[in-house]
């Protein structure tokens, strides 16, 4: 492992030559590092998984949840640095609340995705805040039926059929 | 002789009848066209049917001035909403958001709405919120202080599943009716139908509308005379 940022990995804020942020690389390496998270997209509903890894024998089972209900109708699987990943799902809880509260209707999950995604871009503006290290899959359950999300440390949020982040992701998706 | 000023200095209210009914397919919105500042009227021919979006209209009735700007801020969140979804906002998320402002302003606001409007997951849909920005879902909703004579008149006349046609007769026959008995709405019957295929404006002006008890059809007006040519009008 030895992409070389050479003085341009310093900062967030800054390009390198050739168009890219070495930060928010960095942070997805953190994610790609991390226990795998696959989730799937079905006829009538959505499937999250996560790799559990015990760090310790003397931890118990059912701690260190990484699958989060982010509202009524949709959930969140974590992939890397957990502490992050509980901000981000903690984003998404108070972005679904609201926005019940303002439009009267549970938050379409096209509209959670695009918010948490522009959260986690955000972070990827300025240098006195770091990328979030945690990539997450989003599903969710709206009028449209069923749908898949995921989210990246840059901040990209695409639509799938299956996806899959962390160790194991080249395995899961063959 | 003294002529009082007061009237004209009065706010623009809008005494109104307003109906929403909802029916096979749809919803049909209907109102009067008189808006009053005292006796006067200010307006006889007001348009109080307005659009929200594409799909989604609103019958204003109370203060002129409260309905119109609870309805322009309602328009302006609902096109950043359609914009962001990518896709025509529900009725029902167009009827919470002038729920909130009714609600959270309740202390400066006098203003009865009525919403109403069609989209593709729930239909036509018809939301009443009175005064106090109570929000309530009904198959038909009436306001206004013309809405008072109408009550009985729709439990007795109002079924579920009527056709268009139904509907709109149904409407038109309610405003006129309450037109006939309430000094504060009159003027011209506005209606506008939403469904699948769109919005139809329909405009129903005095003779168009039936009479009711003791109204007269008119007897030798004096345009009729006029226009008929006669050289000495005063001679009958």
């Amino acid at each position: 492992m030895s992409s070389i940022g050479t003085g341009y990995d310093l900062s967030v804020t800054t390009f390198s030559p050739d168009g890219r942020v070495f930060q928010i690389e960095y942070a997805a390496k953190a994610v790609d590092n991390s226990g795998t998270v696959v989730g799937i997209k079905c006829k009538d509903g959505i499937v999250l998984g996560v790799e559990k890894l015990i760090t310790s024998k003397m931890m118990l089972p059912g701690s260190n949840r990484r699958i989060h209900a982010v509202h009524r109708h949709s959930g969140m699987a974590v992939a890397g640095l957990a502490a992050d990943g509980r901000q981000i799902v903690a984003r998404a809880k108070s972005e679904a609340t609201n926005y019940e509260s303002v439009y009267g209707e549970p938050i379409p999950v096209k509209e959670l995705a695009e918010r948490v995604a522009s959260y986690v871009h955000l972070c990827t503006l300025y240098w006195w805040l770091r990328p979030f290290g945690s990539g997450v899959i989003l599903g969710g359950y709206d009028r449209d039926g069923p749908q898949l999300y995921m989210v990246e440390p840059s901040g990209v949020s695409y639509r799938y059929f299956g996806a899959a982040i962390g160790k194991g992701r080249q395995a899961a998706k063959t | 002789m003294d002529v009082s000023t007061g009237d004209i200095d009065a706010p623009h209210s809008m005494g109104t009848t307003i109906i929403g009914v909802t029916y096979n397919g749809g919803v049909v919105l209907g109102a009067d066209s008189r808006t009053s500042t005292g006796m006067y009227v200010a307006n006889r021919a007001s348009d109080k049917i307005t659009k929200l979006t594409d799909n989604v209209y609103l019958c204003r009735s109370g203060s002129a001035a409260d309905s119109q700007i609870v309805s322009d801020y309602v328009r302006y969140f609902l096109h950043q909403h359609t914009i962001q979804l990518g896709q025509p906002s529900t009725v029902k998320v167009a009827a919470n958001l002038v729920r909130l402002l009714s609600y959270n302003n309740k202390n400066m606001l006098q203003t009865g709405l009525i919403i109403g409007g069609w989209d593709k997951y729930e239909g036509g849909k018809i939301y009443g919120i009175p005064l106090g920005g109570t929000i309530l879902e009904q198959p038909f909703a009436i306001g206004g202080s013309g809405s008072s004579y109408l009550y009985g008149f729709f439990d007795q006349a109002w079924k579920e599943g009527m056709t268009q046609e139904e509907a709109e007769q149904l409407v038109v026959k309610a405003v006129s009716l309450a037109i006939a008995r309430d000094g504060a709405s009159g003027g011209v019957v506005r209606t506008v139908t939403i469904n699948s295929e769109g919005v139809t404006r329909k405009f129903y002006p005095c003779d168009k509308l039936p009479l009711w008890h003791e109204e007269l059809e008119p007897q030798n007006s004096l345009l009729d005379i006029l226009s008929a040519g006669i050289p000495d009008p005063m001679v009958s």
